[in-house]
C-alpha cells in the first residue's frame, strides 16, 4: 500500500534518525574516540598477555580452575574441549572471542549492577529504564551495528559495544529484581535497626540478591558468547570470524568445527559461573 | 512516668487521605468511609499511654490495624495525622536523621517471621544494629554475646539461623533487640509463628526477662489468651480503633461494649483469674495462745480448723478442732500439735495452677505471701463458683461464709 499523499504521509524516523547520529558523531567524536582508545587498548592487551602464555598451560590452568569451581568432571571436560579446539588450530580465535566476551560482560557489569541498583530503589527509574532494556533485548541484534560502527568504525571495538547493548539487559534486570525480591519483613528489619540506604542495600539486600544477579550475570554471558558471530560481521575477530566466513563459502566442515568451538567455550563460561555462583 | 504518648494516631491508605481524615473526625464509619472515598482506614485516631516498665498490649484480629499501629511508633508506616510523643519530641514530626538516631538507640523491634538475616551467623545478628551504629567490633561483639547469654543462646553464636528451630530463631531477634540496650521494645506478634508449647515458653522467658531488663514493651498480638498472660494493660482494638483498654481482668470483667463481650466470652478464666481473686479472710490465732484459745476461737467462727501464725502474722501451720481439744487436755502448746506440711500458693497463681496443690490436702488452700505471711485461703467451692462465672466469688462482690 502506497501511504504518500495520503492524509498521513510517512514520517521520516529514518531521516531523523540519522540527523541524530551525524550530530552525535560531530559533536561527542571525542567521547567516542577515547571509549574505542580505552576499549581497544584493554582488549589488546588481555589478548597479547594470553596468547604469549603457551596453549597448553593456559588449558591446564582453566581445566585446574574448572576443578577447583566446580568438579574434576568439568576439569577434565575443559581440558579436553580446550585440547580439540587447539587441536583443530583454532586457539588464537578462541582466545580473541573469551576477550571480547569478558571485557563485554567486564563493562556490561560495571555499567548494569549500578543500574540494577538504582532501579530496585526508585519506582520511577524502574518505569523509565524497563522499556529502554526491552528494546535493546528485542531490537534484531544487526542493528546495532551499524551505529557502532558508525561511532567507532570497523574492528573489536564496534563488536565490543555492541555486544554490551545486546547482552547487559539481564544483569540490569535480575539485579533489580534480586534486590526487589528480598523478604519485606528483612527490609523492615533492617530499617528498624537504623539503618541507611547505604547501610540497608550493603548489608542486606545486595548479599542476599547476590545469587538472583549471578544469574543475571550469567546470562549476559551467554548473549554475548551468541553475539560472537554477528560481531565478526564489522570486523570483530575470533571464532566468530571462523563461522561467518564458513557460512559466506557454504563451507560445512570449517562451520561446524568453528561452531563446536564456540559451544565448548559456552559450555566452559557457563558451567563455571554457575559454580561459582553456588559457591 | 509515661514513656510513650500516643495522640490520635491515623493511617489511611488512599490517595488523598485528608478527605478521609475529615471524616474521620466527623465520626464516620470505616465502611463509609471506603464507600465515599475508596480509601482504606489502616489506624483511626488511636490514643494511648504506656507507662516505663510496662508491657503494653495492643491486641485485635487480624485487620484490626494493630500491625499498622506498631509500625507507626517507629515510623516503619508513615502516620497521615497524629502524634507519638516519645518524652517531648514527637516521632511522627521527626527528619531523618532524628528518626534514625531513636530507632538505632530507644526502639528495637521483633518480628513475627523472626527476620533474622539467613547469611549472618547468630551472633552477626545479634551485632546488627549495633554494627549499623559504627560502635567497634569488639564492644559490638560483647553486647551481642551478652545479650545471646541473657536469652539462653550463648552455645549457638556461630550458628546460622537456618539451623534453629523457631523458637531459638525468636530468642535470636530478641536478643538482637536487647542488644542495642533499647528504652523500647516493640513486638510485633512476636511468637504468633510459634507453635502453642514453645510460645507458652516464650512467654513464661519474655517475662522472667523482663523482671531483668526491665524495658517497656508493645506486644503486638491476636491471641487474647497471650494478651492476658503477659500484658499489664491491653488495648483491644477493631477495624482501626481502640475499643478499651484495660487490665485484664478490667476487659474481662467489665467488657466495654457487645464486641469487646463476645471477645472474651471464650476465655478460659482459669487461666486469668488468680488465688487473690477467690481467696477469703482465714481465721487465725498466734503461737503463743493456747489450745483453749484457739478453740473459743473456732466455735465463735463456726469452723472447724484454725490457722496458727507468729506474731508477723507468718503462717505457721493450722490446727483442727479435735487436735486442739486433745492438746488442751495434755496441757500441749499450740506449736506442739499444729500440722505444718501444708500446701500453700501465692496470691498471683493462676487458677488453673491452684489444682493439683489443692487435691493434696483436704484443708483449704493457704495463700502466702512473698515475706510468708498469710492473706488469705482458698475453699474448693469458690474456685468452682468463680470458674461458673458466677462473680459474687470474686473478692470485692462479697464472698460465701463457710470455712473448711
Amino acid at each position: 500500500m502506497d501511504n504518500s499523499g495520503t492524509l498521513f504521509p510517512k514520517l521520516p524516523l529514518a531521516e531523523w534518525i540519522e540527523s541524530f547520529v551525524d550530530f552525535l558523531t560531530d559533536s561527542l567524536s571525542v567521547v567516542f574516540d577515547s571509549i574505542s582508545a580505552v576499549l581497544e587498548f584493554i582488549n589488546e592487551n588481555i589478548v597479547m598477555l594470553l596468547e604469549f602464555v603457551p596453549p597448553l598451560l593456559l588449558i591446564i590452568i582453566v581445566a585446574l580452575i574448572a576443578w577447583w569451581v566446580v568438579n574434576w568432571k568439568l576439569g577434565l571436560f575443559a581440558l579436553i574441549g580446550l585440547g580439540l579446539i587447539n587441536n583443530l588450530g583454532y586457539w588464537p580465535e578462541t582466545i580473541e572471542t573469551s576477550v571480547l566476551v569478558i571485557v563485554s560482560v567486564a563493562v556490561s557489569m560495571i555499567i548494569g549492577i549500578p543500574i540494577g541498583i538504582w532501579m530496585s530503589q526508585k519506582g520511577a527509574v524502574q518505569a523509565v529504564v524497563t522499556p529502554i532494556l526491552d528494546f535493546m533485548q528485542t531490537m534484531p541484534a544487526f542493528v546495532y551495528l551499524i551505529p557502532a560502527v558508525v561511532f567507532f568504525s570497523l574492528g573489536t571495538v564496534p563488536g565490543v559495544v555492541a555486544t554490551i547493548i545486546f547482552s547487559m539487559p539481564p544483569t540490569v534486570r535480575l539485579t533489580n529484581l534480586g534486590i526487589r525480591q528480598v523478604d519485606e519483613e528483612l527490609i523492615e528489619a533492617s530499617n528498624a535497626f537504623g539503618s541507611s540506604t547505604g547501610q540497608r542495600l550493603g548489608k542486606v539486600q545486595i548479599p542476599l540478591a547476590m545469587p538472583t544477579i549471578m544469574a543475571g550475570i550469567n546470562q549476559t554471558i551467554m548473549l554475548s558468547l551468541s553475539m560472537v558471530v554477528i560481531a565478526s560481521m564489522v570486523g570483530a575477530p575470533g571464532l566468530g570470524t571462523v563461522v561467518y566466513r564458513a557460512v559466506t563459502q557454504v563451507a560445512i566442515g570449517p562451520g561446524f568445527e568453528g561452531g563446536l568451538s564456540l559451544v565448548i567455550l559456552a559450555m566452559l563460561f557457563d558451567r563455571i559461573t554457575q559454580g561459582a555462583n553456588k559457591n | 512516668m509515661s514513656e510513650i504518648k500516643v495522640d490520635r494516631l491515623t493511617k489511611i491508605f488512599g490517595k488523598r487521605p485528608k478527605q478521609a481524615v475529615k471524616y474521620l473526625e466527623e465520626n464516620k464509619s470505616k465502611d463509609e468511609i471506603l464507600d465515599l472515598t475508596g480509601m482504606t482506614v489502616g489506624v483511626n485516631q488511636a490514643s494511648f499511654e504506656v507507662d516505663d516498665g510496662e508491657v503494653f498490649v495492643i491486641m485485635g484480629l487480624s485487620g484490626s490495624g494493630k500491625s499498622t499501629l506498631v509500625r507507626m511508633l517507629n515510623r516503619l508506616i508513615q502516620p497521615t495525622s497524629g502524634d507519638v510523643w516519645l518524652g517531648d519530641e514527637n516521632i511522627a514530626k521527626m527528619n531523618k536523621d532524628q528518626l534514625r538516631k531513636v530507632r538505632r538507640e530507644k526502639m528495637s523491634m521483633v518480628f513475627q517471621n523472626f527476620a533474622l538475616l539467613p547469611h549472618k551467623s547468630i551472633l552477626k545478628n545479634a551485632e546488627y544494629g549495633l554494627e549499623i551504629q559504627g560502635i567497634d567490633k569488639d564492644e559490638r561483639e560483647k553486647s551481642a554475646r551478652e545479650a545471646l547469654e541473657l536469652v539462653g543462646l550463648g552455645g549457638y553464636m556461630d550458628k546460622y539461623p537456618s539451623e534453629l528451630s523457631g523458637g531459638m530463631q525468636q530468642r535470636v531477634g530478641l536478643a538482637r533487640a536487647l542488644a542495642n540496650d533499647p528504652d523500647i521494645l516493640l513486638m510485633d506478634e512476636a511468637f504468633s509463628a510459634l507453635d502453642p508449647l514453645i510460645r507458652k515458653d516464650m512467654q513464661d522467658e519474655l517475662m522472667d526477662l523482663q523482671q531483668r531488663v526491665h524495658k517497656t514493651i508493645i506486644f503486638i498480638t491476636h491471641d487474647l489468651d497471650e494478651a492476658l498472660r503477659i500484658g499489664d494493660r491491653i488495648a483491644l482494638m477493631k477495624d482501626g480503633s481502640i475499643v478499651q483498654i484495660g487490665t485484664a481482668e478490667e476487659i474481662l470483667m467489665d467488657p466495654a461494649n457487645d464486641y469487646v463481650e463476645r471477645f472474651v466470652e471464650d476465655v478460659d478464666l482459669a487461666k486469668v483469674l488468680t488465688a487473690s481473686h477467690v481467696m477469703k479472710r482465714a481465721e487465725t490465732v498466734t503461737a503463743d495462745r493456747g489450745p483453749n484459745v484457739a478453740l473459743r476461737l473456732m466455735k465463735e467462727n463456726g469452723v472447724s480448723t484454725i490457722y496458727v501464725v507468729d506474731k508477723k502474722h507468718r503462717l505457721l501451720g493450722y490446727v483442727t478442732a479435735d487436735q486442739a481439744a486433745a492438746a488442751a487436755k495434755k496441757g500441749q502448746g499450740l506449736e506442739d500439735i499444729l500440722t505444718n506440711d501444708i500446701p500453700k500458693v501465692h496470691p498471683d497463681t493462676l487458677l488453673n495452677d491452684i489444682f493439683e496443690p489443692m487435691a493434696e490436702d483436704k484443708a483449704p488452700l493457704s495463700v502466702v505471701d512473698d515475706t510468708g505471711k498469710l492473706v488469705g485461703i482458698v475453699v474448693r467451692g469458690a474456685i468452682i463458683g468463680a470458674l461458673a462465672g458466677n462473680d459474687e466469688v470474686l473478692n470485692g462482690n462479697g464472698g460465701e461464709e463457710t470455712n473448711g
